[in-house]
């Protein structure tokens, strides 16, 4: 086993491999930019040094700054975590020649399976099917159009690098080809450095379900079952579940021989999901890899009682994987919600701030993973995830079910969230009844809420007594912000302290004040 | 103390006095037996005929918005003495809007032209910010007056990026 691994990322998946490392008792050594000196990961970690500015290019996805942090901690191995550096070839190749075991798959593995186009071409050798699209990366908006009148409309665009929606564009017709290649290039040329595009068929109303698998140096290869992440908001996954609700013991045994034999003929070790879209006729088409931890790994945790970041690490040890096909059993449902600091109601926009209070949920079949704590500012310069709410429950009813009164227990003050959308989409009928596709979050938003595509709808039945709770807290609210020389001659009574009403109030609008300002004693 | 507090659309008047327990309360003039205790500085939690609401309350571009039951509602509390510093001013005169960078970021493309003619929810400008590009919408239809800003540039939250006439 490794005596101390770098985990070379930042945000709740820091935490999370920093908690495998804990409980391995391996220490756990974090790299932090500027904007991140008082994050979560860093106070949790055994060691920690600072690697660059807070822009990602110059920090996160420097691979000259994590190695020096590697090198001066005197790490054997780097876990990267998902985003950043964990699907870049050249950073596990520089792992290895500084000497430090990289726990992921190999450089080689990584090519050949991780850039889409090359996934493909393994997938029509080894009889897995595609959908229909090019292979390769196109060259040219006008190349795209041909290809695309050739493949028929809707055909959409997708980054060669891409992942998580960047990069993408759906288009339906001829006319929103040209903009939308633009669109997608210039993003896929921000994200990841990499504009190259290529176009695949649009499928109607598919449904996205991936296959969880993991495979040891010694040749043993299993797949975990799947994950249904069928609800997405352009192309971003926002929910995720485990089991699919529309799969059955066949479709699984095939989609999951699938996977292994797609991920061995790339020669793939360690964990690895395989992406399927499957059409109405539950036929599935391979979509592609992901060549690392997936963001939604927990809720397969949950429902096949493995620790697959502790496996990863063991795996990277050179460990043979004691499982087999036939001791993978699920056990229950899980769904997952991806919290992120964001306005449903503006459009999704990122809304970083600092968060000023907040109650996490907790008790029976939940788990969270996040990032976050009171008091912390959310930077503006990473992707905006909180954390991600997990919920299990003996069967797809009960995990619904606990999710829910996790979200009624979850707020978050300061900052906006999508929590009200999730509380959305877990009270609709359509996903009660697992009626979704991938497209089926941007319709729900479209019709249920109109354009402003928030998660609010006012209630159109009153509740007094609840307008009056509303009504006296906003008086006391702002008695105690507003001077109190006319106020009532009395302060809110609070279990603790004793205060003069004058006191209390000055001090509770004081600190207020001083919340909002920007903290002066962060940096020098 | 009285209050004047605007919910949901709604003038109402609160009234708060301390009593030796708490306070007694009375909402548009009627008494609300109203238990409350504050839990820290943005949580009430309020009982009310037994009815327990944890009241939240968050500050909001100068107004509140309070989420209780399940609910949430948007709420201003007039207070008489500020009257007289209160609104007027900042409010562009009828007719003319603005379009306004919901959060900072970088302006990566400028969608709508000077002059042109544009429905609310139409594009605006392309806004980027934490990697992922966002229109900014006209919030209104009419007619573009003036483009503020240009591509490349950085822009703050709340910065004016263009006139709709």
């Amino acid at each position: 086993m490794f005596k101390k691994i770098l985990i070379a990322n930042r945000g709740e998946i820091a935490v999370r491999v920093l908690r495998a490392c804990r409980e391995l008792g391996v220490a756990a050594v974090v790299v932090y930019s500027d904007a991140d000196r008082t994050s979560l990961h860093v106070r949790l970690a055994d060691e920690a040094y600072r690697i660059g500015p807070a822009p990602s290019r110059s920090s996160y996805l420097s691979i000259d700054s994590v190695l020096g942090a590697a090198r001066a901690a005197g790490c054997d191995a780097v876990h990267p975590g998902y985003g950043f550096l964990a699907e870049n070839p050249a950073f596990a190749r520089a792992c290895a020649s500084a000497g430090l075991a990289f726990i992921g798959p190999s450089a080689e593995a990584m090519e050949r399976l991780g850039s889409k186009t090359g996934a493909r071409h393994v997938a029509r050798e080894t009889g897995v099917p595609t959908v229909p699209g090019t292979l390769d990366p196109i060259d040219s908006a006008d190349a795209a159009m041909a290809k695309a009148r050739e493949t028929g409309f809707p055909i959409v665009l997708k980054a060669v690098a891409g992942g998580g929606g960047k990069g993408m564009r759906v288009v339906e017709r001829e006319h929103e080809l040209a903009t939308a290649w633009r669109d997608a290039a210039s993003e896929a040329e921000n994200s990841f450095g990499d504009g190259r595009l290529y176009l695949e068929r649009y499928l109607p109303r598919p449904r996205h379900i991936e296959i969880q698998i993991l495979g040891d140096h010694h040749g043993q290869m299993v797949y975990l079952g799947e994950r249904e992440c069928s609800v997405q908001r352009r192309h971003q996954k926002v929910l995720e579940e485990a089991p699919s609700p529309v799969m059955d013991a066949d479709l699984r045994l095939a989609m999951g021989q699938a996977a292994v034999k797609l991920a061995r003929a790339g020669g793939y070790t360690n964990a690895g999901t395989v992406e399927f879209l499957v059409d109405g006729d539950r036929r599935f088409y391979f979509l592609e890899m992901n060549t690392r931890l997936q963001v939604e790994h927990p809720v397969t945790e949950a429902v096949t009682s493995l620790d697959l970041v502790k496996l990863q690490i063991r795996i990277a040890a050179g460990e043979k994987l004691a499982l087999k096909q036939e001791d993978v059993a699920l056990r229950g449902h899980a769904i997952e919600c991806r919290i992120y600091a964001e306005d449903p109601e503006n459009n999704f926009f990122p809304s970083p701030g600092k968060i000023l209070d907040c109650r996490v949920p907790s008790g029976p079949g939940i788990r969270l993973d996040d990032g976050a704590y009171t008091g912390w500012t959310v930077p503006n310069e990473y992707d905006p995830m909180l954390g991600k709410l997990i919920a299990w429950g003996a069967d797809r009813a009960e995990a619904i079910a606990r999710m829910r009164r996790a979200l009624d227990e979850y707020y978050v003050t300061g900052i906006k969230t999508n929590l009200a959308l999730f509380r959305a989409i877990l009270s609709s009928p359509d996903f009660q009844e697992a009626e979704v596709y991938t497209r089926w979050l941007d319709d729900f938003l479209l019709h249920a809420h109109g354009r402003s595509a928030g998660a609010k709808k006012p209630d159109p039945t009153p509740d007094p007594p609840a307008e009056n709770a509303a009504l006296l807290s906003a008086a006391l609210w702002h008695a105690a912000r507003h001077g109190a020389q006319d106020g009532p001659q009395g302060r809110v009574p609070r279990p603790q302290g004793p205060r003069t009403p004058e006191a209390t109030w000055r001090i509770e609008g004081r600190q207020e004040q001083l919340d909002r300002e920007p903290s002066r004693i962060r940096r020098p | 103390m009285k209050l004047t507090v605007e919910l949901a659309g709604n003038l109402r008047i609160v009234e708060l006095a301390r009593t030796q327990q708490g306070f007694a309360c009375s909402i548009d003039g009627a008494p609300v037996a109203a238990d409350i205790v504050q839990i820290n500085r943005y949580v009430y939690s309020i009982l009310i005929a037994g009815r327990c609401f944890e009241a939240r309350v968050e500050p909001e571009a100068g107004d509140l918005r309070i989420f209780a039951a399940g609910r949430e509602y948007s709420a201003a509390v007039r207070d008489p003495r500020e009257w007289r510093r209160k609104r007027g001013g900042g409010v562009e005169s009828s007719g003319r809007q603005q379009v306004l960078a919901p959060m900072p970021g970088k302006v990566v493309r400028i969608v709508a032209k000077a002059g042109q003619a544009i429905e609310a929810g139409q594009g605006v400008v392309v806004v980027e910010a934490m990697k992922m590009q966002n229109e900014v919408r006209a919030p209104g239809s009419g007619r573009i007056e003036r483009i503020l800003v240009g591509e490349g540039q950085s822009v703050n939250a709340g910065e004016v990026l263009a006139l709709i006439m």
